[in-house]
């Protein structure tokens, strides 16, 4: 483990931003010409949010992985959570600009549409997480920072159930997604400083 | 008796010379000359001529949860699906139940191309050019009799060619239905091929339900059974959720899918920057409106 981790202290985090960004850019352009299928708008659609879920479980993980694996990846976590902070932008963006294509419309889903809602919300979180990712920010606000980024975890849910709420029939895969993210979260709750005041209740 | 059901437009009516000698071309190499009358595009309440999607738009872009939930699961996978031999097992109000084969079915029915608007429960919609024959002329193959209201219809259910049936999305095997008077109705017919072509397995092949007026997954797949049935059979998204999918799932630009807008649709093909077309009632079939005389839409769903 250590190997992999001083390999890995010689990988500079700024590339996530750009192998995200080509990634992203890359998928537009087959998207453009033709290359993602009968339905290039949902194509990009999912495809953008799916790695930006994904992204969530790859920041999520980073602190168990520490605790239980031994790997650090903490380098890291500030440009994966700022990039999936992009990627759901990019999602948003396909879903409001290509797919709905009415500002009227969008709005109507985000209030009609209860996955729409908590899809919404799950950005809404996402933005001042991004806004807050900066060393300046981290200095100024302080034990506020660490507080103010617990918010992960509610934006990690809903955007799981985001998911889960817009299949058709009973499907797997957004399930895998939720039982992932609220297995990490699970991973982060002191259960041994919960069970002694579950017993003197109980008792 | 076919050709109950004659387009009131052709391609010369609606379509520009440039784009109609165009399409001719392509029909021409589809089918022969001799079906022009029965492939004239359904103009009456569309605006805009129909132009077919490609072929291969058709048949990569797919709901078949028999064979994956992904849209290209099921080109990838419906080639496992053996199609020959293929019988329908017709029973219920029947004066002459039983198995009919493939062939017998071919011989007696006169094949159309009928080219339709299809749309999705999901917001999406293509124009496929089907060809197949009417459904009424199968019912009076069986003989139906006069108790039966309904039609019941259940699609192939094989685990070991369908690998999408390993997953409980649905409860298998896939079932719809109709009421006879929509069954019966000229523009309801079973498809057996797309561009002249045997309808390829991630369509439905051998054959399948085409119902233009309403959401697609009424059209059922790959059919083994028709029941006529005095009672309204049990439909699999109905059963899967009934407050998100009716009986009559008729298309209705003012009932909303409970997740999401009816109102509009995506048409497929446009590529990424395509405009969202308006949904029409009953998908731009209005013959079908006497159907539902008297009927509140907005319940019966």
């Amino acid at each position: 483990m250590d190997r992999i981790n001083s390999a890995l202290r010689r990988v500079p985090p700024w590339l996530i931003y750009v192998v995200a960004a080509a990634w992203a850019a890359w998928m537009f352009w087959r998207g453009v010409t033709g290359d993602l299928g009968a339905d290039p708008v949902k194509a990009l659609e999912h495809t953008y949010g799916e790695r930006a879920l994904q992204l969530v479980v790859l920041g999520l993980a980073i602190t168990p992985l520490r605790r239980f694996a031994g790997l650090n990846l903490i380098r890291f976590r500030r440009a994966i959570g700022v990039t999936t902070f992009f990627l759901v932008l990019a999602h948003f963006t396909v879903w409001a600009v290509l797919d709905v294509q009415s500002l009227a419309r969008v709005w109507a889903d985000i209030v009609k549409r209860p996955y729409i809602t908590v899809g919404m919300a799950a950005l809404a979180l996402l933005i001042p997480l991004a806004v807050t990712s900066n060393n300046w920010s981290v200095r100024r606000l302080g034990p506020k920072w660490r507080k103010l980024h617990k918010l992960t975890y509610p934006m990690a849910v809903l955007a799981a159930v985001h998911y889960v709420w817009l299949a058709k029939g009973f499907q797997i895969e957004p399930l895998v997604y939720l039982a992932l993210i609220v297995g990490l979260l699970a991973l982060r709750v002191k259960w041994s400083g919960l069970l002694p005041g579950l017993a003197r209740r109980s008792a | 008796m076919a050709h109950r059901w004659t387009p009131d437009l052709t391609h010369a009516d609606v379509t520009p010379r440039a784009a109609f000698l165009n399409r001719r071309q392509i029909i021409a190499g589809l089918a022969g000359v001799g079906i022009a009358g029965g492939i004239g595009g359904r103009a009456m309440a569309a605006s805009d001529a129909l132009e077919p999607n490609d072929y291969g738009d058709i048949t990569t872009y797919n709901n078949y949860y028999e064979f994956g939930t992904g849209k290209g699961d099921p080109a990838k996978n419906a080639h496992m699906l053996t199609t020959k031999p293929w019988s329908i097992k017709i029973d219920g109000l029947v004066d002459k139940p039983g198995d009919y084969s493939m062939e017998q079915i071919a011989e007696a029915m006169t094949m159309e191309e009928r080219i339709y608007r299809f749309r999705c429960v999901e917001a999406w919609s293509m124009v496929v050019p089907w060809n197949g024959f009417e459904l009424a002329d199968l019912l009076d193959m069986a003989g139906v009799q006069s108790g039966a209201k309904f039609v019941a219809f259940e699609t192939a259910m094989r685990p070991e060619e369908m690998p999408g049936l390993r997953y409980p999305v649905l409860d298998w095997p896939y079932v719809e239905g109709l009421r006879l008077d929509e069954a019966r109705h000229p523009l309801t017919i079973m498809a057996t091929g797309i561009y002249g072509k045997p309808i390829p397995n991630q369509n439905g092949a051998p054959i399948r339900l085409v119902v233009p007026w309403k959401y697609g997954f009424k059209s059922i797949k790959s059919i083994v059974r028709i029941t006529l049935t005095d009672t309204q059979p049990p439909t699999s998204w109905n059963k899967a959720n009934a407050g998100e999918y009716g009986f009559y799932s008729n298309v209705n630009p003012t009932v909303d899918h409970p997740r999401w807008s009816q109102a509009s649709e995506r048409r497929i093909g446009g590529g990424l920057f395509a405009a969202r077309q308006d949904t029409l009632m009953f998908n731009g079939y209005d013959e079908v409106a006497s159907l539902y005389d008297g009927m509140d839409l907005a319940k019966n769903y």
